[in-house]
C-alpha cells in the first residue's frame, strides 16, 4: 500500500467537512440583528469556518500529516476529525456528528471512485483546496497557510507517475470498502442506488490520455499499419476536451470535488437495511488496535499545539444540529445499528501522566 | 496477489504482499516457503511489496517486486527446499505482472515477459541462467497486465488500451482501444488463443489472438462484450483452457460471477 495516502485522506474527507458544516449553517443561520443568543449568525458561520480551517492547515500539523506513514485506523480517523469539527464555538452532539461523518466519507469514496484517471484524484483535492480557499478569502493570514500547503501538494504529488497513483487510489479505495451508506443527496441524482452502491457511467468524457473505445489497428513485421477494424459495446463514450490544470490557480476541469451541496439541498443519510454490508466492519472495530497508542500519541501532539477557542462564558458553545429538528437528532442517535457506531476513541483514557498533563491543560 | 503456478512435478498457490511471497500446497494446508522483502525501518515514501507472479521453466517461480527487482525461485519437485535461484534486475520501476509462454515460442522468442509501472516489458529466455533478449521501452503508461502465446505478447495498460508485441522482434503489431478506464486483468486460453480483458470501466472483453505460422500476420479480433454494471471490474479470468467459461471479481463485490 502507498505511504503517501493520508495527506489526500484527510484534506479532502476535511473539505467535504467544511462544505457540510457551511450548508448547516446558512440554513440554520439568522440575520444579525434578529439573532436571539443562542442562534446563528453569519459572524458565528465565518468564525467557525476560519477556526477548523485554521486548525486544519496548522503548519506543524501538516508537516506531521505529509510524513510517509501508513493510513490511520477508521476509529482513529473519526477521533481526528470529531477535534476538528470542535475546533471552533460550534458542538455537535454525537448523532449529528456520526451523520457528519458518513456523509464526508461517502462522498469523497464516491470522488476516489469515479475518478477517470488515478491521478486526478489531485484534482479532486484541489477543487477541495479552492473551494476552502475561497472560504476564507477575507483572511490573508490563513490564506497563506492553505497556500503553502497546496504548494506542498504540488511539490510531493506532481511528479508520481500513474502506477503511483493507482497504489495511492487502491490505498484509498481498501479503506472505504464495504461502506454502503445511502445519502439522500446521492439517490436523488442518481448516482447512488438503492442498495448503497455507487452508480458507474458508460459514458462520458474517455480520461484524458484514453482513446474511445472502438478501434484495433494491426501492423505488420515491418511496423506498417495494414488493417483497422472497430468493434461496438454498450458504452458510449466521447473524446475529452482538456486537461485540469495541475497549478496552484487553474481550471481543474473535473467536477468531482467541487461544492455539492447548496443551502436548499438536505443532506440526509438512510440508516436503515445498510446493517447486511457491513459485516467485515464490525469485525474491524472489535479488534484492538495495537497502533492505537501511537495515533493517539500524534493526537495529543497535534492538541498539544493548538490554541483553541474556548466560548465566552458558556462551557457547551452554540450547538449544531445536521438533523432538521433535535427530536429526529435524537431518534437517530437512538436507532443507529450497533456495527455503524464509530466507537470513538476516549482521550481521556489515556495512562501516561505526561499526556495526562498536556490534555488537561487544554481542557481546563 | 494469489496465483496457481502449475509446474510439471507439482502446483503451488503463491501469495504476494506487503512483506514478502508465500507458496502454499494447493489445497493451502501447508506453507511450503516464505520470502520476506527487506523492509526499511520507517515507512519509506516508496512503498515495498511483491507482485507479479508466474511459474516458467518448468522448474522456477519468479515473483516481481515494488523495487524492479524478479526473483526467480527454483522448486524441487517436492518438499520444501526452494531456493532463490536469481534476482534479475533489469526494471527500474516496481514490476506489475510476469508471464510465461503458454503456447509454443517460435525460435528467437523468449518463454518469459515481466511488465512493470512505465510500460517497460522485458524478454526473457528462462533456464540456469536467466538471459534478457529483448527490452520494449514504455511510453510513460503503466502496463497492468500481461500474457504470452506464441511468441505474442498481448499486454494490458492503464490506459484501456491492450498491445500486441511481437516477442521475437520487439515490434508491435497491434494496438486495440479496448477500454475506457484501467486494465486490471488479462487472462489467455492456451487452446484457443481467446483473451479476456477486464477494467475498472466495467466492461469485460473476449477477444481471438491468432498467429499465421507461413505469412507471420498477428491478428486481434472482438468476439464479446460484457458489461459489468456498477462495478469496477478487478478480476478476469477464464476457467478452462479453451476459454469457454470465465470469472470476473469487482471492487465492493464479495460474489465472483461466472459467465
Amino acid at each position: 500500500m502507498s505511504g503517501r495516502t493520508l495527506p489526500l485522506l484527510f484534506l479532502n474527507l476535511g473539505g467535504e467537512m467544511l462544505y457540510i458544516l457551511d450548508q448547516r449553517l446558512r440554513a440554520q443561520s439568522i440575520p444579525g440583528e434578529k439573532a436571539r443568543k443562542d442562534e446563528w449568525t453569519d459572524v458565528d458561520r465565518k468564525r467557525v469556518m476560519n477556526d477548523i480551517i485554521t486548525t486544519m492547515f496548522n503548519k506543524k500539523f501538516m508537516e506531521e500529516l505529509f510524513k510517509p506513514q501508513d493510513l490511520y485506523s477508521k476509529k482513529a480517523l473519526r477521533t481526528v476529525y470529531d477535534r476538528l469539527a470542535h475546533a471552533s464555538i460550534m458542538r455537535l452532539n454525537q448523532a449529528s456528528m456520526d451523520k457528519l461523518y458518513d456523509l464526508m466519507t461517502m462522498a469523497f469514496k464516491y470522488q476516489v471512485l469515479l475518478c477517470p484517471r488515478p491521478r486526478d484524484i489531485l484534482l479532486v483535492t484541489f477543487n477541495h483546496l479552492d473551494a476552502i480557499k475561497d472560504f476564507i478569502s477575507d483572511s490573508p493570514g490563513i490564506l497563506n497557510q492553505v497556500d503553502e500547503t497546496f504548494r506542498r501538494l504540488i511539490d510531493t504529488y506532481n511528479c508520481l507517475s500513474d502506477g503511483e497513483f493507482q497504489l495511492i487510489r487502491q490505498t484509498l479505495l481498501i479503506f472505504f470498502q464495504d461502506m454502503h451508506i445511502r445519502v439522500s443527496i446521492f439517490l436523488k441524482d442518481k448516482v447512488q442506488n438503492s442498495n448503497g452502491r455507487f452508480v458507474l457511467p458508460i459514458s462520458g468524457p474517455v480520461p484524458w490520455g484514453t482513446e474511445v473505445p472502438g478501434l484495433i489497428r494491426i501492423f505488420n513485421h515491418k511496423g506498417v499499419e495494414v488493417k483497422r477494424a472497430e468493434f461496438t459495446t454498450a458504452g458510449n463514450y466521447i473524446t475529452p476536451q482538456r486537461e485540469g490544470s495541475f497549478e496552484l490557480y487553474g481550471d481543474r476541469v473535473l467536477k468531482l470535488g467541487t461544492n455539492m451541496y447548496s443551502v436548499t439541498r438536505p443532506v440526509e443519510t438512510h440508516m436503515s437495511g445498510s446493517s447486511k454490508a457491513l459485516a467485515s466492519q464490525t469485525k474491524e472495530n472489535i479488534a484492538p488496535n495495537p497502533l492505537a497508542k501511537e495515533e493517539l500519541n500524534f493526537l495529543a501532539r497535534l492538541l498539544g499545539g493548538l490554541d483553541i477557542q474556548k466560548p465566552a462564558g458558556g462551557e457547551t458553545g452554540f450547538r449544531l444540529n445536521l438533523f432538521t429538528t433535535d427530536e429526529e437528532e435524537e431518534h437517530a442517535a437512538q436507532t443507529r445499528p450497533e456495527e455503524l457506531s464509530y466507537k470513538v476513541i476516549n482521550i481521556e483514557a489515556t495512562q501516561e501522566p505526561g499526556r495526562r498533563a498536556e490534555l488537561s491543560r487544554i481542557l481546563g | 496477489q494469489a496465483a496457481w503456478c502449475q509446474l510439471p512435478a507439482r502446483v503451488l498457490l503463491v501469495l504476494t504482499s506487503q512483506r514478502g511471497v508465500q507458496m502454499y500446497d494447493p489445497d493451502g494446508s501447508t506453507m511450503v516457503f516464505w520470502h520476506a522483502l527487506d523492509v526499511p525501518e520507517h515507512p519509506a515514501a516508496h512503498s515495498v511489496f511483491a507482485r507479479g507472479i508466474a511459474a516458467a521453466g518448468g522448474r522456477f517461480v519468479c515473483v516481481g517486486t515494488s523495487f524492479g527487482a524478479v526473483l526467480v525461485f527454483d522448486i524441487p519437485p517436492k518438499g520444501t527446499n526452494v531456493t532463490l535461484s536469481e534476482v534479475l534486475e533489469q526494471h527500474r520501476d516496481p514490476v506489475t505482472d510476469i508471464a510465461a509462454e503458454q503456447g509454443q515460442a517460435p525460435d528467437g522468442a523468449g518463454d518469459l515477459v515481466t511488465a512493470d509501472d512505465s510500460g517497460t516489458l522485458c524478454l526473457w529466455s528462462t533456464g540456469e541462467e536467466f538471459t534478457l533478449l529483448g527490452k520494449i521501452p514504455g511510453s510513460g503508461c503503466t502496463c497492468s497486465s500481461v500474457t504470452l502465446w506464441n511468441g505474442i505478447v498481448a499486454a494490458g495498460y492503464g490506459n484501456g488500451q491492450i498491445r500486441l508485441w511481437e516477442a521475437g522482434s520487439g515490434r508491435i503489431r497491434a494496438q486495440v482501444s479496448a477500454h475506457a478506464r484501467w486494465i486490471y486483468a488479462l487472462d489467455l486460453a492456451p487452446l484457443t488463443g481467446k483473451l479476456l480483458s477486464g477494467a475498472e470501466d466495467s466492461f469485460v472483453h473476449v477477444w481471438k489472438l491468432s498467429r499465421n505460422p507461413d505469412t507471420d500476420d498477428i491478428e486481434i479480433q472482438h468476439c464479446h462484450a460484457e458489461c459489468v454494471t456498477d462495478t469496477q471490474v478487478c478480476g478476469a479470468r477464464f476457467c478452462d483452457p479453451a476459454g469457454d467459461t470465465f470469472a470476473v471479481t469487482g471492487y465492493d463485490l464479495s460474489e465472483i460471477l461466472c459467465y
